[in-house]
């Protein structure tokens, strides 16, 4: 049995300047680069396949896959780009662990730009993470001093240049090929699809675009083997996972347990819910993943678990809100971010998201009618898989959910007697 | 692009031999030149306070764009301001979790005490002449990755975790008069124009800022947890070979 | 492996699929999108995005329909503009399922709830892709009761675009066509979600040369134009087929008119030619035709007064006839036509000349000119077209390598220009031997082969040695060498262009900047040629032509002509007793004061025109004729591709050339049978061709003067917008000419002692001009002018042409603006 809390990739965060690479290297650093070195290239994409990980980033496509769509021999650069723009409400967990512990990042970016032959990689970080960008850069610095970034590294004739790129400001560059034309110094709007960035990623370029959670997974898999990763978590999705509790819980912060822990489970080890006020709705991964209730805290937390129960793991970012908080006021307030955020390429999430948050500010102000709930609903129903790219079908999750979940206090808002909850004032 | 035969009618001397070598070296830092814009637009902003015309058209003549490229991008990213910004910039977070947590009276408290004449301060903002010591941009963020420690605010995207109303005063009045409360997490506090500068990636001189505090409570709460009752991940077996070479299919 | 094929009867060819429409089946080729396809089916699926010519956005959503892939329906709707056929994949559009239908009238809903709904004062009401399908494919009533998002209208984006953000619905067919098409970035998105907005940057106004495309693009009324802003309803205007008569790329156009005035002029579609784009130039320049001043009597000069009255056309035919006679029968007449004229009008000129004036004397090159140019045109341009093998606009496409020689693609052949650039943006390797690293190099992703001007021939012949790359490239199938009408200001160079192609086994095209100038040629509006190609020394082929025109043998004169320059010589030296001068503006030529000379000397001036210009102010007789919306006719492009169109206008009572100068000529007991265009195509037909085969040129360039200190090299050529008089009365369309600047390297800058700040004057003994300058990567030594803008214009104020040595030093005072009559140059 496995216990109920598996420090892997958050191990290393107790341990005192664990950002630096003397730390790093005391604690097994680097020694996993060594051993991928001596390995061939395409039994690194194996192993990784083999172990079963899946993105961290939310979406959780096979990472060995995605490797092995890169062609080889193409005679075309590879590119490996890390996604930190990490922007997803409710999630926390990879800018902590950029800034406790970016060596295993870089580690992790060194061992899959050799496996996916890259010479350069990039590490896309939100731009507001000002702390996680420096420690980072310290971080590069020291990589290339001790001969692990360059030219010819580590005498095994394999040159990587990696650079930190701060973005500017822009939640849809956390969409992978809006991320990449970012990155490529425009507008960060998503790019059609085909090609995708496998083919035609970065400068047209085959490219593999990873989380940070995700490679920095990497090394350990490299050390301990696919078959350790699997001694965790469950078949279809293997490995430890950093589960970020955020809201009216009494012990908030990054825990780190096997894939499938349930919100029960999670309370538990965080002191349940804060000054006993019962659990009212909870993101499993963001607010992009439908909201769950109460009646979801035995739900495994996984990729399958989340999904049976009509939600999704997302970025396993649980925010946690008790019975104070008003559904509708949540719901407005998270449309006010997709409507802020929606990047304007196309119609159904540009005006989509502009006509829903007017209705439910209209509503939480007290003067909606039931019409509008239908209104709400059919609009999200045309935003819903009608807009380019993800972002539009995140954005009409909270409002279908919080609606499926709790219609009445939508229905007690169009009653200008009903009682006022907390924040929907 | 350049846009041919137009004499520049935009005074770009502001932009002097130092951040002109800067935009060069942050092109040299990539495979392809425009790659340089975002973190250069971080540059101009570290000059100026703000992205100006100016700073478009330093950014464009250093990237062979039009102006009008430039522009597509500066105003697609919220951290680039179009008015000069003050001494500070404070960012409060309102999305959905802090907003409940409290983060919401903290923006309205903040507003309320910066702006003038019986009317609050509004988004982007600025209380007091910009770039004048104590003068400080407000604005309200969308989610900032903190949400175990919300409510969450940033100044110049240095962290203050954990706070309420009265502390955000607390910490707002001490900007105003000079001071330079340390942030929970990040580096000492310089200004607005220095955090740029290190988001257009110069760090140089500021070595010891690498040192600043990171962990919070919050952040090594499940680490200690699992310490505490001596659980860990299953141990890793000290032979683990590779598999082999998949044959090409 | 052989399956027993379906019950279906439709074979699938080679690199071809068969898929499912509506329940249609349907074979398509590998690679064309769904939209395309259903199309072509007759099944229209709405968008906004999506443009053939453009690559696929996807952005709007508009145009969803329902996809089932290997028998599993895919989760979501699909853009049909963006995915592309399959075998056996079943579609399903609006048609036949609900849910693309739902999918549909929700997008059309939520472009609406922005929308301000403003059809009744906008420009695109009535041909409005957004109101035509709101109506086909929205709801009939709104459920948008919420804050509209609002913008201050209409934005100026330039002098001729505005632009109101209200009704944009974000397609960025604007945008992408700027930055794709035409590689003018200067029109962008700009802000963020439903911020989102087309914009210019600040003080940076979207001065392209193809901005009106995006007008007509626009499937809304977002971008309108300033010149035809509130002019009339699409309905209330007829449109009429049309051609382009401005420069030789001879573009599809369709004229829209109303009450005997044209509105405005869009882009016809024609793959072969223009695909779907014109320049500004072709769009907005067509009111000098109304212009105030134009001529709609004739008019004969008084005895008395010495002045131009009006008068009957019988007595300024006979007043004519009679001088033109007179002087036929004593020195003889020279006939100048122009480069503006149909190739009936041309013919007309041509058959003039030799049957009522009996005469040789004719040229339609009012501009620099050499006899090599001429043997080049004989040898190695005469009879070339799209059916005998000649360059092509879809040859330039396909070529491996182009060069381009003396020739500005995007200022002389705009649309020649989009084609390279097109070719450019896919494989084709483009190379410009000029002087500087102009916007068209740089477009068309070129390398730039520097020389001094009159330098090319030299360059041309150390090709091989120099640049080795550039000889190879040519040496592909396919390759293309495209020469300007600047070559004929460089001794040598036509025959340097000649031998390369020789050596290349490149294909030569000759561009020039006129409408009219290559039918003028095959047509025999040349001193060397009678129409159809027919060398005039040649006695079979004049009597081939003797015949056809029913001449008594041995009519025709036997020896060349004089050209242009030649004619004006011998005016102005009493060698010539009269002209016949038709669109020729004095001042495009190398030497206007030769050509006032010539007009003020020659005994008797016949001039016919349109609009005043200094050959008008010498004439004895002003005939007035048809601008061509007024007139049916040809002209011949530079390819050789015939360009036919008929009248937009009837009725006005202007009259085409051929008419009067066949009206002349019968008033000279002569019968040219061109009273109509199609009487005179006609006769034209009749004659057929039979191109003479001659030899390319073999002219050695001559040795290049240095300058001495205080001089440079001038380099010259015209840009598209300009003093040119079919641009009158277009100030919106002038407003988005480049700066007139002058331009030479760093480091002649600093050899003559310029301060970049500050205007230079750039001057010849004959006068001087002064503008700003600006550095660019000339070849030391050389300075460049714009050929005739604003107060530049090199030959009336310099006498002076591309290669002419000038002096150049820092301008002592202010440039003066010059007067606004002080220009040059008719077209």
């Amino acid at each position: 049995m496995v216990d109920s809390l598996t420090p892997v990739l958050t191990k290393r965060w107790l341990s005192p300047r664990s950002w630096t690479i003397k730390t790093y290297e005391q604690l097994e650093g680097y020694t996993a680069l060594r051993k991928a070195l001596g390995a061939h290239p395409d039994q690194i994409i194996q192993q990784c396949k083999d172990s079963g990980l899946r993105g961290r980033g939310g979406a959780g496509f096979p990472t060995g896959m995605k490797w092995g769509f890169i062609p080889q021999g193409d005679g075309k650069p590879h590119y490996l780009v890390i996604n930190a723009d990490e922007g997803e409400p409710g999630t926390c967990k990879d800018i902590p662990l950029m800034m406790a512990d970016p060596h295993s990042l870089i580690e992790g970016i060194i061992i899959t730009s050799y496996a996916i032959r890259a010479n350069f990689a990039a590490i896309y970080v939100r731009g507001e993470a000002l702390h996680c960008i420096r420690r980072l850069d310290g971080a590069v610095k020291e990589a290339y001093a001790a001969g692990y970034l360059g030219k010819d590294i580590l005498g095994s004739g394999f040159d990587l240049d990696v650079v930190v790129h701060a973005g500017a400001g822009a939640y849809i560059c956390g969409e992978e090929t809006a991320l990449l034309d970012s990155l490529e110094g425009k507008r960060g709007q998503p790019r059609l699809k085909p090609p995708f960035p496998a083919t035609a990623g970065l400068y047209a370029s085959p490219t593999v675009v990873n989380n940070v959670e995700t490679i920095a997974s990497v090394p350990f898999i490299v050390n301990g083997g696919s078959d350790w990763f699997r001694t965790m978590g469950r078949e279809r999705s293997p490995g430890p996972k950093i589960y970020s509790l955020s809201g009216h819980v009494t012990r908030p912060g990054q825990y780190e347990a096997p894939m499938g822990t349930t919100l029960r489970e999670l309370l538990e080890l965080a002191g349940g819910m804060k000054d006993g006020i019962p659990l009212k709705f909870w993101t499993p991964g963001g607010s992009s993943t439908p909201l769950f209730t109460a009646d979801h805290l035995d739900v495994p937390l996984d990729f399958e678990g989340a999904a049976e129960a009509g939600s999704m793991l997302g970025t396993t970012a649980l925010q946690i809100f008790n019975e104070t908080v008003s559904v509708p006021w949540a719901v407005m307030k998270w449309t006010e971010f997709y409507k802020h955020e929606s990047c304007g390429k196309c119609t159904p999430c540009r005006e989509g998201t502009y006509w829903l948050v007017q209705i439910l500010q209209r509503m939480v102000a007290g003067n909606g009618t039931a019409s509008d709930i239908d209104t709400l609903l059919d609009v999200c129903d045309n935003i819903l898989g009608r807009s380019f790219c993800a972002l539009g079908d995140g954005a009409v999750s909270p409002i279908t959910s919080g609606i499926k979940y709790f219609k009445d206090e939508f229905l007690a808002l169009c009653d200008k007697n009903s009682a006022v909850l907390a924040g929907a004032h | 692009m350049t846009q041919t035969s137009e004499p520049s009618t935009v005074d770009l001397s502001v932009f002097d031999e130092d951040t002109v070598a800067r935009a060069r070296q942050l092109i040299s830092r990539y495979p392809l030149s425009r790659s340089a814009l975002l973190p250069m637009l971080h540059l101009v902003q570290s000059v100026e306070g703000y992205v100006s015309q100016a700073g478009i058209a330093f950014c464009a003549g250093q990237l062979d764009l039009s102006n009008a490229e430039v522009s597509a991008v500066a105003t697609f990213y919220t951290m680039y301001k179009r008015k000069p910004c003050g001494e500070h910039l404070v960012s409060v977070c309102t999305n959905t979790l802090c907003a409940a947590l409290g983060g919401d009276a903290i923006f309205a408290k903040l507003r309320e005490h910066l702006g003038s004449e019986g009317k609050p301060l509004g988004q982007e903002e600025t209380s007091g002449e910009p770039g004048t010591p104590g003068s400080i941009t407000l604005e309200h963020a969308e989610c900032l990755a903190a949400c175990d420690l919300g409510p969450v605010l940033q100044v110049n995207y240095e962290f203050y975790d954990n706070q309420t109303p009265d502390k955000a005063l607390e910490l707002v009045t001490a900007l105003q008069a000079g001071e330079k409360p340390a942030p929970t997490r990040g580096a000492p506090l310089t200004d607005f124009r220095q955090a740029e500068l290190q988001l257009a990636g110069f760090f140089e001189g500021r070595e010891s800022d690498l040192d600043g505090p990171s962990a919070a409570a919050e952040t090594v709460r499940g680490a200690r947890v699992a310490a505490d009752n001596g659980w860990t991940a299953p141990s890793m077996s000290d032979d683990v070979a590779f598999p082999p070479v998949p044959e090409k299919k | 492996m052989t399956l027993a094929p379906e019950k279906s009867e439709v074979e699938v060819p080679e690199g071809h699929v068969k898929l499912v429409i509506d329940g249609f089946e349907v074979v398509a080729p590998k690679g064309e999108l769904l939209i395309r396809t259903a199309e072509r089916l007759g099944i229209v699926v709405p968008r906004f995005c999506d443009h053939p010519l453009l690559e696929p956005a996807g952005a709007c959503r508009q145009c969803l329909v329902e996809v089932e892939m290997g028998g599993r329906p895919m989760p979501k709707p699909q853009a049909s503009c963006t995915m592309t056929v399959a075998d056996g994949m079943v579609v399903k559009t609006q048609l036949t399922s609900p849910v693309a239908d739902k999918a549909q009238q929700g997008v059309m809903e939520l472009l609406l709830i922005n929308h301000p709904l403003d059809c009744p004062i906008c420009d695109k009401g009535g041909e409005c892709p957004l109101q035509n399908q709101a109506l086909k494919h929205g709801r009939s009533d709104s459920r948008f009761h919420e804050h509209k998002r609002t913008f201050p209208k209409p934005l100026p984006i330039s002098t001729q675009v505005l632009l109101d953000r209200e009704r944009c619905v974000l397609c960025q067919r604007c945008t992408r066509f700027s930055a794709q098409i035409a590689g003018d970035p200067f029109i962008e998105l700009l802000e963020r979600g439903s911020q989102q907005q087309i914009g210019v940057a600040e003080g940076k106004p979207f001065q392209s040369y193809f901005s009106g495309n995006t007008i007509q693009i626009c499937p809304v009324g977002a971008l309108t134009s300033a010149a035809y802003r509130f002019r009339a309803r699409p309905f209330d205007l007829i449109s009429t087929p049309s051609v382009c008569e401005h420069c030789s790329s001879g573009c599809a156009e369709r004229t829209d008119w109303r009450r005997g005035k044209v509105q405005r002029k869009l882009a016809g579609d024609d793959p072969e030619v223009n695909e779907e784009w014109i320049c500004d130039k072709g769009r907005f320049a067509f009111r000098y035709a109304t212009a105030g001043d134009r001529f709609t009597r004739p008019l004969v000069r008084d005895a008395e007064s010495g002045e131009l009255r009006e008068t009957s056309w019988t007595e300024a035919l006979q007043v004519a006839a009679t001088g033109l006679a007179a002087a036929r029968d004593a020195k003889g007449v020279g006939v100048l036509t122009g480069g503006r004229l149909t190739v009936e009008d041309a013919y007309a000129y041509a058959k003039f000349a030799r049957v009522a004036l009996k005469t040789n004397d004719v040229d339609f090159r009012a501009r620099a000119h050499s006899a090599e140019e001429l043997e080049f045109l004989t040898s190695t341009v005469l009879g070339t077209t799209p059916d005998n093998g000649g360059v092509t606009f879809t040859a330039i496409e396909a070529a491996p390598a182009v060069l381009c020689v003396a020739f500005e693609p995007e200022e002389e052949a705009p649309i020649v220009f989009l084609r390279l650039r097109k070719a450019a943006r896919k494989k084709t390797k483009v190379f410009h031997l000029g002087q500087y690293t102009s916007p068209a190099v740089e477009k068309t992703f070129g390398t730039l082969l520097a020389c001094v001007p009159g330098g090319e021939p030299a360059a041309l012949n150390a090709l091989e040695e120099h640049a080795a790359d550039v000889t190879e490239a040519l040496r592909g199938s396919g390759s293309v060498i495209l020469v300007g009408e600047r070559a004929a200001e460089v001794p040598g160079l036509f025959s340097a262009v000649a031998r390369l192609a020789a050596s290349t086994g490149a294909k030569v095209a000759w561009i020039p900047r006129r409408a009219g100038e290559r039918g003028a040629l095959e047509v025999g509006a040349v001193p060397n040629l009678l129409p159809g190609g027919r060398l005039v020394s040649d006695a079979a082929a004049r009597s081939e032509v003797e015949n056809a025109w029913g001449l008594v043998a041995g009519t025709l004169p036997t020896r060349a002509g004089r050209d242009t320059n030649g004619i004006l010589v011998a005016a102005a030296s009493g060698a010539l007793d009269a002209l016949v001068v038709a669109g020729v503006d004095p001042f495009d030529l190398p030497d206007p004061g030769l050509a006032q000379r010539a007009l003020e000397f020659a005994g008797f001036v016949v001039s016919l025109e349109l609009r005043p210009s200094a050959a008008t102010a010498h004439a004895d007789v002003v005939l007035p004729i048809a601008p061509a919306v007024e007139k049916s006719g040809s002209y011949l492009n530079w390819e050789g591709r015939r360009r036919d169109f008929g009248t937009t206008l009837e009725g006005t009572g202007a009259l085409p050339d051929c008419r009067v100068l066949d009206t002349l000529a019968v008033e000279m007991d002569a019968d040219l049978f061109t009273q109509t265009p199609a009487a005179a195509a006609a006769d034209l037909d009749r004659l057929g061709s039979n191109v003479a085969e001659a030899s390319a040129p073999t002219v050695s360039a001559p040795l290049l003067v240095q300058p001495t200190a205080g001089q440079a090299v001038l380099a010259t050529w015209r840009r598209m917008l300009d003093n040119g008089s079919l641009q009158d009365e277009e100030p919106n369309l002038a407003g988005t000419a480049r700066p007139v600047v002058a331009k030479v390297s760093a480091a002649t800058a600093v050899h003559l002692g310029l301060d970049l700040g500050a205007d230079i004057t750039v001057s010849t003994e004959r006068g001087s001009v002064t503008l700003p300058v600006e550095v660019a990567d000339l070849p030391d030594g050389v300075v460049w002018l714009p050929g005739n803008s604003g107060p530049v214009t090199v030959r009336r104020n310099l006498v002076a042409g591309h290669g002419s040595l000038v002096a150049v030093a820092v301008s002592d005072g202010p440039s003066a603006e010059k007067s606004a009559s002080d220009r040059g140059g008719n077209a």
